[in-house]
């Protein structure tokens, strides 16, 4: 049980945003994600080689990395996240290689005291859960990808051991390009949402405040990442103002989509 | 794929060539680290490939194929004046660069595409370094008739002009790949990326025994015919098995396809040779079990150049064909188990080998394959001329002529 056990309200959907570390003033765009109405933070860790990243994540990978981050100054970041937001939900999100170092539980144990409620590790599935094992134990929920291609007879695997929330990936691709259609969206939420009482986010091409507004009515949870990170890597210094109004904006349509309670 | 007693030998219970289990491990190493839109696939192979291992036609096919189009069994070949020169062991060259298309990368690459279209898919992508892997891929596409891109760094595709014609005129699309440093592992990350976005009708061929369970099996099994034949060929020549087996190691496929099958012969010695580029020391080579440490990187976990942060370092060959920063999951489990001896070799003393095997034998090897003749520079003179070595030639060097004159400074 982390923070993540209550961040997902019942009457609505909750707002899940991603930026990567050590890419520009993190601190200070973590902030104004903060007070545009993000429900979760989503944290990216930057990774060398970011396979299954589109082209807006995989240049704020470089443009970390480039300036100098290490693991250190992520965890770092998410200490002081958590000194001044005691109660948003963090999220880890990143690569196996760079989450398991030097071994899953040394890494766990220090995302567990810097402050983080989740890891979402891209590269370990279900078929690899011995690695996540630590995080659990340091009570991190290791939170599980569905995605088009995880059909019924997969799911239960994707599901046994999953906490936190169920991030579902709208579209068999990469982050960042194509939008997935609504339809499909809904026939996967509902499919999802009777084989698990864990809140379904979802995620993967989102942007607009409709297409967000669009999925809050049906879903737990509306992940928006590579639009935020292209934000940051356009008004670099000046990015907080413009991350909390585009925040804003997305919230603002979340809250009008005011989800049917089943 | 013939059945021989190297291979019956790989049911008894002790055996090595039992790996890897059934989740695709070898001890630590190997798994299955892709997301979670790969799984469901990657899942359809592996019982699409237990399928065609058991189907007398899969097999069929494929040993005709070798044969017919490939041009198996490639020679083993007495090397008379180059165990004259080093004045020790008795050299057998196997003769992998007599290949089509010039080098081992076919002999997978006819495997995968017999099981691309047994599963159905209709279009081929493949990443490529130096552009052997793309050109044997872009060749069984053409014979297949499937579309096929090719993805190779940006930074390879200007250093390999030749292959990037070659590829073009067996009908592949060449996607220059920008992203990272523009090298192989990029080239790689690129073709991952396109695999999720097309995983319903796409078959990625990769080139070496890496990756995600079951390629590095099923790409040893396919190269596997180099140590079959490898084994008849010299038990014809000098009715025993040789003593010491020497192969260059990227990822490691035409390694393990020369070592799988005498890895429970206890009597021959194998050496797998890494590129260390300028020099272990300097920092700039692409030794990733002597340089290196375990990790996860594209789908496998396997000894990686790599920070203590888990970033990725780039690796430094004069062989584009080695300069990859990970290696193949068996070939880390065969070096913590002690099996096999790895051995650091640099750009110099391949170049040497090189000029030394063109003078001596008439034989132009490839940069990959000059570094494990660079071995018996050591290991055929300190062994004696009763004992017997085969090194695999897995390559051959037209590729790398541009290369080699630019390192000898002579403008061509």
């Amino acid at each position: 049980m982390s923070r993540l056990s209550n961040a997902f309200p019942a009457d609505r959907a909750a707002l899940v945003t991603f930026i990567t570390a050590g890419d520009g003033d993190t601190a200070a765009n973590l902030d104004a994600l903060v007070a545009g109405g993000a429900d979760v933070i989503e944290l990216g860790m930057p990774f060398t080689d970011p396979m299954a990243d589109g082209p807006a994540i995989q240049a704020a990978n470089l443009r970390s990395l480039g300036a100098g981050t290490r693991t250190a100054d992520v965890l770092a970041i998410v200490a002081g996240f958590r000194a001044r937001h005691p109660n948003v939900p963090l999220v880890l999100m990143g690569y196996a290689n760079t989450m398991t170092r030097p071994t899953p539980a040394g890494f766990a144990a220090r995302a567990a005291e810097a402050g983080a409620d989740g890891v979402i590790i891209v590269d370990i599935p279900p078929e690899e859960a011995g690695e996540v094992a630590p995080f659990t134990a340091n009570g991190i929920d290791v939170i599980r990808l569905a995605t088009p291609t995880t059909d019924a007879a997969r799911l239960p695997a994707v599901l046994r051991g999953a906490s936190g929330f169920l991030y579902y990936v709208s579209v068999a691709g990469i982050t960042g390009l194509q939008q997935a259609a609504q339809a499909s969206i809904e026939d996967a939420v509902a499919r999802l949402k009777a084989a698990t009482d864990l809140p379904v986010a979802v995620g993967f091409g989102v942007r607009t405040p409709e297409q967000a507004e669009a999925i809050a009515r049906v879903a737990d949870g509306v992940v928006v990442g590579s639009a935020i990170v292209e934000l940051v890597g356009k008004h670099g210094k000046d990015a907080p103002e413009h991350v909390r109004a585009y925040i804003r904006s997305l919230k603002t349509a979340i809250e009008a989509a005011r989800k049917e309670v089943a | 794929m013939t059945d021989t007693a190297a291979t019956q030998t790989a049911t008894l219970a002790n055996s090595l060539r039992n790996l890897p289990d059934e989740h695709g491990h070898f001890g630590q190493f190997g798994g299955r680290f892709v997301a979670e839109t790969l799984m469901p696939l990657i899942l359809d192979l592996e019982r699409e490939y237990r399928a065609a291992k058991a189907d007398p036609a899969f097999k069929a096919e494929f040993d005709d194929l070798l044969e017919h189009y490939v041009g198996r069994p490639s020679p083993l070949y007495f090397a008379e004046r180059l165990t004259e020169y080093y004045g020790g062991a008795k050299i057998y060259f196997k003769r992998e660069e007599l290949n089509h298309t010039g080098a081992h990368k076919i002999n997978n690459c006819i495997g995968q595409i017999l099981l691309a279209r047994r599963m159905g898919k209709t279009r081929i992508i493949a990443e490529t370094g130096a552009g052997q892997h793309g050109v044997a891929t872009a060749t069984v596409a053409a014979r297949f008739g499937l579309p096929c891109v090719i993805f190779m760094g940006a930074k390879d595709v200007e250093r390999q002009k030749p292959n990037v014609f070659r590829m073009k005129l067996l009908g592949a699309e060449v996607h220059p790949v920008t992203s990272g440093a523009e090298t192989l592992k990029d080239a790689m990350n690129e073709a991952l990326r396109d695999w999720v976005a097309n995983v319903h009708d796409t078959f990625y061929i990769i080139g070496t025994a890496a990756g995600p369970h079951p390629y590095p099996e099923l790409v040893r099994d396919f190269q596997s015919v180099i140590g079959i034949e490898a084994r008849e060929q010299i038990q014809k020549a000098e009715g025993r098995l040789p003593d010491l087996l020497i192969a260059a190691v990227g990822g490691g496929s035409n390694a393990i396809g020369l070592f799988h099958p005498f890895l429970d012969d206890k009597d021959v010695a194998m050496i797998g040779v890494e590129a260390a580029g300028h020099g272990i020391e300097t920092g700039q080579h692409a030794a990733s079990l002597m340089g290196g440490a375990p990790g996860i990187l594209h789908g496998n976990r396997t000894y990686l150049l790599q920070d203590e942060d888990g970033q990725i370092t780039e690796a430094h060959s004069i062989s584009a064909g080695l300069d990859y920063p990970g290696i193949g999951p068996e070939h880390s489990w065969l070096h913590e188990s002690g099996r096999v001896d790895y051995l650091p070799i640099t750009d110099r003393q391949a170049l040497d080998a090189f000029q030394l095997c063109c003078k001596l034998e008439g034989i132009i090897p490839a940069l990959e394959s000059s570094h494990a003749l660079a071995a018996l520079e050591t290991k055929a003179r300190e062994m004696g001329p009763d004992k017997i070595i085969v090194v695999n030639v897995s390559g051959r060097g037209d590729k790398d002529i541009f290369t080699v004159a630019e390192h000898l400074g002579v403008e061509l």
